[in-house]
Parts: structure tokens; C-alpha cells; sequence
């Protein structure tokens, strides 16, 4: 006999992973619970992407206003206050926190409040006492900031991602710890207000993952604006000195010391996946370096227990979880979805000015795999818009098999790089080929005409370069 | 009143012709039965012969480019006539139908790179029912896959580059997906219609009619010996093939079973032994009927082959000249092939396969050797109509009368 669940699925955590695998299962069919200890939307909606880009619009906004001075315009920033940006940002927040709800509620899903705590394999304990059983169970806790020794974070002097989103009044200098996307963010962000940045970073350039000849350009232009680097350098330790100011010790390649006095330390070297404490040693689930190992449809070892997001080894990304948790919610209503996603086809973004974005192989990894590539690049310049809206710094670059010119990769740095990336990324997808692109008309004067002359770069006749 | 002159059909299998020469030009005047253009059929060169009077007002479709049968290929009418209303309709319909060969295409030729990939695109139309990304359609053409065999697991089925990895991966006789070639670049080579119709027939032929192979040696010495005696009487010679052609009509009438055709419900003996013979040609090959066979004198046969030949060379053949062999003959004998079996050619049952002549040490009355004339025979036959023992004593009857060619008279 069949036994009877009170759901045929739970979910744990309501981030971009939990609360899309909710709405998916629910469409499917299956009557749905999701438990949150904080508010819905998890990381990404309250204290990471959403936030950021609130702040990040603002700080463009703040930095564009010399262009109102350009024009003979004379503007009185005594009056700017950080805190009202901070206000703004989060009501961004809470708007879309609120969406969640509205979104869970529509497609009747019950939101269970409370820390989950899982029993047995189709048994959740949430807070003290109440107890939910389900077929299934997707745990989708996420992740939270990396520490490292020497810099525990008290969000005060020594502050993570969070606490840097929770600021009210901005410091007069930041060392940031970290070169990757969450570092560059909120320098671009603090160095557009005015607050001096330094960046220290271990490997021998900012963001690491990507493109570097693309990553060179994005460091010069940051450069410019005042931001200082410390490339190949690590952070040793701090002290904290009488003037309420930190002094850091920093390290680099060839051991040489270097002080750096500053008023806040912001620790972006990371995450670290949210495996502990919810109850996976009770059904014998062990984490690999604190993530949980699945198979292609994140099924765990035990039957009905599915991990996505931060906690499993795929990229730390919200559209990541969010596809992993459309995945399980098909995989568990019986459709027969796509497996586990194809790592080169996964966009990635950042927001800094210019923007980057990019999926596929970078230049230095296909030449670590030893593949054989050809690249295609295009200088925002050649673009008539570009110049038209003073947005002229920048490139599309491609990378394609010599033989067959499939997409390998694609790597924009420039004015809304984030949302350029998609053309290629769906001709990547849809198996298109550069020509594809190359041959399509469109529209002028635009920015993805830059992708179009890559396209015809890589075809061999790029009309305007 | 100005009229189309459309693209007909030329030979019984032609679905699409290929103008290779007008005969007239714009502003010629065409009589009835007069020859306007030469077009390249499956098989042969053909003369279209007007059925329309007039003068030839527009050519729609130039030397070397294909139409297929029912489309406009010019406009005849009175002189001076308008006829732009005629040519707007016209360009209406094929843009409806889609199909790009119809039109004449620029006058440059592709030159460089840049227009390879411009007329690449222009043969994607033909085969746009099948869904396929353009990745895997490149991957499939380099590799020289037809996408019909493949079944696609993308999106509502279309065929993505995993399919074909996979079915390279599956199929283990294609080149390996890493293989790359050390010398020059590979070539894609289009198919002939041509070339096309002996794919597919010969592919039919091997794969539905069950092949069998017999074989044995033939002493060749007093044949050669009488082919001698009759070409020294002669102004002309008389080719082995011919004489092949005659022995091989002779014991036909012997054993009429070998002259017939599988018709599923039924088998077609023929009453006329019409034997073809492979020719090779530049572009393919082709065999030539030689009608009658029975009854006909070797110095006649020898005579319609010779004509044949040199048309089959020409390209000039006309469907009458080389459908319908009852039984083929394929000689690589001048290439010093020792012995080969060939693929029957339908709709005859049987294909004789006849290798060089050759003097070789032959063991006799079991104790002495001596030096004998040998040419080895290989007859495919189709068991669906040729039964084994059949099919065996005709191939001895041929050998005897090879070998002592007086036989044939019996």
C-alpha cells in the first residue's frame, strides 16, 4: 500500500534554485511546500544580485551626472546622502521578495517559515516541533560569504558581500579581498561614490575565470578610475589600529610586504555551500568539500532526495540553480528533461562598467586543453552607437572551431555586455554558426551590431574594422 | 501570344535536366522540331526539340543550370511581344515553389572563399524538411552523411551536432571524428544526376535481388584462334566483346531462364536477348543494348557495338540506347584484372564478369604441364530467378562454346 505524504514535494530554501523548482513541480502537478527561514528569494533577491544591481544602477546614475556637467551644468552634491541610495536598494528587494510570495501563493504552494531540519528521507522537522513529510525532497540551501584566516567578518569593520549591501554610510577607503565578480561589483560600485578602493587579488588577474585579454581591458578601465590593484598579492592579516582605521598586511609573489591602512575590509573570496546543520548525516548523505554529490539529475544516493544550487559543484550561479531546479522538478514529475547543464553553455555576467559577460572557453583554457581554436574579435568603436552614446570602450570577442566554426566561447567586454551576450549564447545553443550572424541583418545604429562584425570578423570580412 | 516553354522529361527517370548548351538565342526564330537546347539528363545528353513555334523571347534558365520537369525555361512568342506580365506570373510561381535552381542565378562565377559560402547557403533550401541546427548540417556534409538517416533529439526533433557524433561514433567504417587528414584539404564533390542513378540503382540492385557468384576458367586458345581466322577475312576487326556478346546469346537461347526478370508476383522471360555492356565514361558509366542479340551475326553485333560506344563516350546515348538489357556484360580484362564480380544490372537476372586473358601453366592428363590461354568468368546471378544448378550449367555451356566456338553452330 501506497503511503500518504502531505506533499508529494518539499523544498528547502526558496532562492532562485528552490522557489523556481517549486513553481515548475506545482505547474506539473504536484502539490508543493517550500521552507524558508529568512524571506523568499533567498541570497540572490535579498542580499546579493538584486540589491547589487539596485546599487550599481545608482552608482551609474551618480558617475553619469559629470555628463551633466559636460553640458554646462552646475550640480550640488552636498546634499547626497548613501543612505537614501541603501533605502532604494532595498525596497528593491522587498518588492521582489514580496513577488515571491505572490508568485508561491499563485501556483498554490504553501511557504513553511522556519529553519528545516531534514529527519529521514521523507520527513522535514521545521522549527521545534512541526513535522512535514513528503516523496520528495530538494534541499536548495545555498551558500553564504567565505571566510579567511586573519579576517573574521563582524560585518562592521571586516564585512562580507551582506554586510557591504547593508551599508548605510559609505567608508572613506575599502580594501577588498577578492578580484572575482563580487569583488569587481562593489568596487565599481564604492569607487563611483567616491570611496578609494584597493583590490587584492591572488591570482595574477581579476577576474580569473574569464577571458583575460578581456579582463585586461575592463582592469585598465577601472585603472582609470582610480581603482588600485593588487594582482598575485594575498592578504596576510590585519590589525586594528586606535583611530578606529585597519591596518592590512598584504603579501606578494616575490614576498614582499605591503601595509595598507583603510577604514572597512570587504571579504569577497567566495562561498561556502550551506551544508551543515540541515540534517543530511540523518539520511547519510556526505558532502565533498561541503558540497553534496549528484548524478545527472541532481538525485543524490538516497531515493527522492535532490541537491541544487550553491550546494552542488556546479557553477555558483542563480540561473544555474534556477535550471537545475527546473531540471528536478521535471526529472520528479515524470518528463524526461535535458541532464545536468553543459558548463559551456552557461552565461556569465558582471556588472562593473563596462560590463562583462561571457560563456564557453576562454583563450587560456582552450589552450590548456589543447583545443583547436580560432578567434574572432570586434571593437565596440566600429559601432556607430557605441561613440554616438560616449560608450565606445569595449569588445566582442569569439572564439570558434577552425573546421567546423562551431562557437566555442564568447567574451564581451563593454556597455551592456550582459545583455549582448544572449545573441551569441543562443547561437551557441541553437547550434548556429558565426556566419549565421555574420548574415543577418540588424538593426543601426545598435550595439549588437558589434556582434554582427565579430560574426563577419570571424567569416573574414568585418565591414567597419 | 507569348508562351512558357517548360522543362520536359527526357528520359524515363530524368526529374531534373541541367541546360548544357542553348542552340538558340534570344530573338532566334524557333520552327517546330527544331533543336533549342541540349540538356543533361541522369543519363545523357538530350536535344530538346521545340513542340512550339515562335520566336525565343527570354531564356529563364542559362547554360549549366538545372530546372526540373514542369518549369519554365524560356518564353517563345510573336516578336516584339510584351511579356513582362508573363515573366512577373512566372517569378511568382517559383518563388512559391521555392526552387532556387529555376532562376537564373548572377553571372559571376564563384570565384574566391566568400562566394563558396554564398552558394552553399543556396543549396539549403533542398533539403529543408529536415530539421537540422546549421552546426550539424556542416558537420554531416563534411563528413559526406546524409541527414535522412538520421533521427534528431533536439528541440521537435531537429537534428543537433550530438546526433551526428553519435551516429559517427556508431558507425564504425566512417572516419573517426579526431582522424585529420594530413595531406590536402577534403572536397566535397556534388553528386551528378548521373551519378545519382547509379547510386540508387545499383544500391537497389545488390540490396533487394539475392546476388550469387559462380566462377570458372576458360581456355581462350581456339577462340582467339577463330576471332584470328574471321578478322583476317575482315576490313574491320571484330572485338572479343562482341564475340563475348554472340557465345553469351548463343547458350542464352540454350538456357532462356537467364533472360528473364523478377517481378515480384511474376517472372518476365523475354523473348528478345538484349545484351548490355558496361562502358566506362568520364563521369560514370553506361551500358549500351545491343538488341537482338540471338539473331544477329557477330559481324552486325560488332557493328551496332562499335556505334554505341563511341555515342556512349559522346554522351549522346537516348534512354532506347542503353534501358533495358536482359542480361550485361562487364569486361575489365584491358585493365589486367584477373577476375571481379560485378553488381546485376537491372532489370536483367544475370551479369557476367570477365577478367583478362592470360597464358598460365595448366596441369593436363595429370601428369604434364602445359602453357594455356585462360580467362576467368564471374556470373552474378539473382536467385529470386536463377536457381544455382541453372545458373552453373549455363556458365558450362558458355565455357564450352568459348572454348571450342564451333559449339555455337550446334
Amino acid at each position: 500500500m501506497e503511503v500518504k505524504y502531505d506533499y508529494d514535494l518539499l523544498v528547502i530554501g526558496s532562492g532562485p534554485g528552490g522557489y523556481v523548482a517549486a513553481i515548475r513541480a506545482s505547474q506539473l502537478g504536484l502539490k508543493t511546500a517550500v521552507i524558508e527561514k529568512d524571506k523568499p528569494g533567498g541570497v540572490c533577491l535579498n542580499v546579493g544580485c538584486i540589491p547589487s544591481k539596485a546599487l550599481i544602477n545608482q552608482a551609474e546614475v551618480f558617475r553619469n551626472s559629470r555628463m551633466l556637467e559636460d553640458m554646462g551644468i552646475k550640480l550640488d552634491k552636498s546634499g547626497f546622502d548613501y543612505s537614501k541610495v541603501f533605502k532604494k536598494s532595498r525596497k528593491a528587494a522587498n518588492t521582489l521578495a514580496r513577488g515571491i510570495e505572490y508568485l508561491l501563493k499563485k501556483n498554490n504552494i504553501e511557504l513553511i517559515k522556519g529553519k528545516g531540519f531534514i529527519e529521514s528521507p521523507n520527513q522535514v522537522l521545521v522549527g521545534d516541533d512541526k513535522r512535514f513529510t513528503a516523496k520528495n525532497i530538494i534541499v536548495a540551501t545555498g551558500s553564504r560569504p567565505r571566510e579567511i584566516p586573519g579576517f573574521t567578518i563582524d560585518e562592521d569593520t571586516v564585512i562580507s558581500s551582506t554586510g557591504a549591501l547593508m551599508l548605510e554610510k559609505l567608508p572613506k577607503d575599502i580594501i577588498i579581498l577578492g578580484a572575482g565578480a563580487i569583488g569587481i561589483e562593489f568596487a565599481h560600485i564604492l569607487n563611483a561614490f567616491g570611496v578609494e578602493v584597493y583590490v587584492v587579488e591572488m591570482m595574477d588577474s581579476i577576474l580569473p575565470l574569464e577571458d583575460k585579454e578581456i579582463t585586461g581591458i575592463l582592469q585598465k578601465s577601472l585603472k582609470k578610475r582610480g581603482i588600485k590593484f593588487y594582482t598575485s598579492t594575498k592578504a596576510v592579516s590585519m590589525d586594528k589600529m586606535d583611530n578606529n582605521r585597519i591596518s592590512v598586511t598584504l603579501e606578494d609573489s616575490k614576498g614582499n610586504k605591503i601595509e595598507q591602512e583603510v577604514e572597512k575590509v570587504l571579504v569577497a573570496v567566495g562561498r561556502t555551500p550551506n551544508t551543515e546543520g540541515i540534517g543530511l548525516e540523518n539520511i547519510g548523505i556526505e558532502t565533498d568539500r561541503g558540497f553534496v554529490p549528484v548524478g545527472d539529475y541532481y538525485q543524490t544516493k538516497v531515493k527522492g532526495v535532490f541537491a541544487i544550487g550553491d550546494i552542488v559543484n556546479s557553477p555558483l550561479l542563480a540561473h544555474v540553480a534556477s535550471k537545475e531546479g527546473e531540471i528536478v522538478a521535471e526529472f520528479i514529475a515524470g518528463l524526461n528533461p535535458e541532464p545536468r547543464i553543459d558548463i559551456n553553455v552557461i552565461p556569465s555576467a558582471v556588472y562593473c562598467e563596462p560590463q562583462i559577460a561571457s560563456f564557453g572557453y576562454t583563450e587560456e583554457k582552450a589552450k590548456a586543453e589543447g583545443i583547436d581554436y580560432k578567434k574572432a574579435v570586434f571593437p565596440y568603436r566600429g559601432a556607430g552607437k557605441s561613440v554616438a552614446i560616449e560608450k565606445s570602450e569595449g569588445m566582442v570577442k569569439i572564439l570558434y572551431d577552425p573546421s567546423t566554426s562551431e562557437i566555442l566561447g564568447a567574451h564581451i567586454v563593454g556597455a551592456e555586455a550582459t545583455e549582448l551576450i544572449h545573441e551569441l549564447l543562443l547561437a551557441k545553443w541553437g547550434e548556429l554558426i558565426p556566419e549565421d550572424i555574420a548574415t543577418m541583418v540588424h538593426a543601426h545604429p545598435t550595439l549588437s551590431e558589434a556582434v554582427m562584425e565579430a560574426a563577419r570578423s570571424a567569416e573574414g570580412w568585418a565591414i567597419h574594422f | 501570344m507569348a508562351e512558357q516553354i517548360l522543362m520536359i522529361a527526357l528520359s524515363p527517370t530524368m526529374e531534373t535536366g541541367t541546360i548544357s548548351k542553348w542552340e538558340k538565342k534570344e530573338g532566334d526564330r524557333v520552327e517546330s522540331g527544331e533543336v533549342l537546347c541540349q540538356v543533361e539528363t541522369d543519363k545523357a545528353v538530350m536535344d530538346y526539340e521545340s513542340i512550339q513555334e515562335g520566336v525565343l523571347l527570354k531564356i529563364l534558365v542559362n547554360e549549366g543550370e538545372q530546372a526540373s520537369i514542369g518549369t519554365p525555361i524560356a518564353i517563345i512568342g510573336e516578336e516584339g511581344e510584351d511579356i513582362t506580365e508573363l515573366l512577373s506570373s512566372i517569378k511568382r510561381d517559383v518563388v512559391s515553389e521555392k526552387s532556387p535552381e529555376v532562376y537564373p542565378k548572377e553571372d559571376v562565377q564563384p570565384s574566391d572563399i566568400r562566394k563558396e559560402v554564398v552558394s552553399d547557403r543556396i543549396s539549403v533550401p533542398k533539403i529543408d524538411r529536415i530539421m537540422a541546427s546549421p552546426l550539424a548540417r556542416r558537420l554531416a556534409e563534411q563528413r559526406g552523411i546524409d541527414l535522412a538517416v538520421i533521427k534528431g533529439s533536439g528541440p521537435r526533433g531537429r537534428i543537433i551536432k550530438r546526433d551526428i557524433v553519435s551516429y559517427i561514433e556508431a558507425t564504425p567504417s566512417t572516419a573517426s571524428f579526431e582522424v585529420i587528414s594530413p595531406g590536402e584539404k577534403d572536397q566535397i564533390i556534388p553528386v551528378s544526376p548521373k551519378r545519382a542513378i547509379i547510386a540508387q540503382r545499383l544500391a537497389e540492385s545488390k540490396f533487394s535481388a539475392p546476388h550469387y557468384y559462380l566462377r570458372l576458367k576458360v581456355r581462350t586458345d581456339d577462340f582467339m584462334k577463330a576471332r584470328k581466322a574471321l578478322n583476317q577475312t575482315l576490313e574491320s576487326r571484330v572485338s572479343v566483346n562482341a564475340f563475348l556478346i554472340k557465345f553469351v546469346a548463343e547458350t542464352i537461347k540454350r538456357h532462356p531462364i537467364i533472360n528473364s526478370t523478377w517481378q515480384k508476383d511474376t517472372i518476365l522471360r523475354h523473348g528478345s536477348i538484349d545484351i548490355g555492356l558496361a562502358v566506362a565514361q568520364d563521369d560514370g558509366l553506361i551500358t549500351p543494348v545491343v538488341r537482338d542479340c540471338g539473331n544477329k551475326g557477330i559481324i552486325e553485333i560488332e557493328k551496332e557495338l562499335k556505334e554505341l560506344i563511341s555515342k556512349a563516350l559522346e554522351n549522346k546515348l537516348t534512354p532506347e540506347e542503353y534501358s533495358g538489357a536482359t542480361f550485361t556484360i562487364s569486361n575489365l580484362g584491358s585493365f589486367g584484372i584477373e577476375e571481379f564480380t560485378a553488381i546485376i544490372n537491372p532489370p536483367a537476372s544475370a551479369i557476367l564478369a570477365v577478367g583478362k586473358m592470360e597464358p598460365q601453366p595448366v596441369v593436363t592428363n595429370g601428369n604434364s604441364i602445359e602453357i594455356q590461354t585462360l580467362m576467368t568468368l564471374t556470373l552474378s546471378c539473382d536467385h529470386r530467378v536463377i536457381d544455382g544448378a541453372v545458373g552453373a550449367a549455363f556458365l558450362k555451356d558458355l565455357k564450352d562454346i568459348i572454348e571450342n566456338p564451333i559449339k555455337a553452330l550446334y
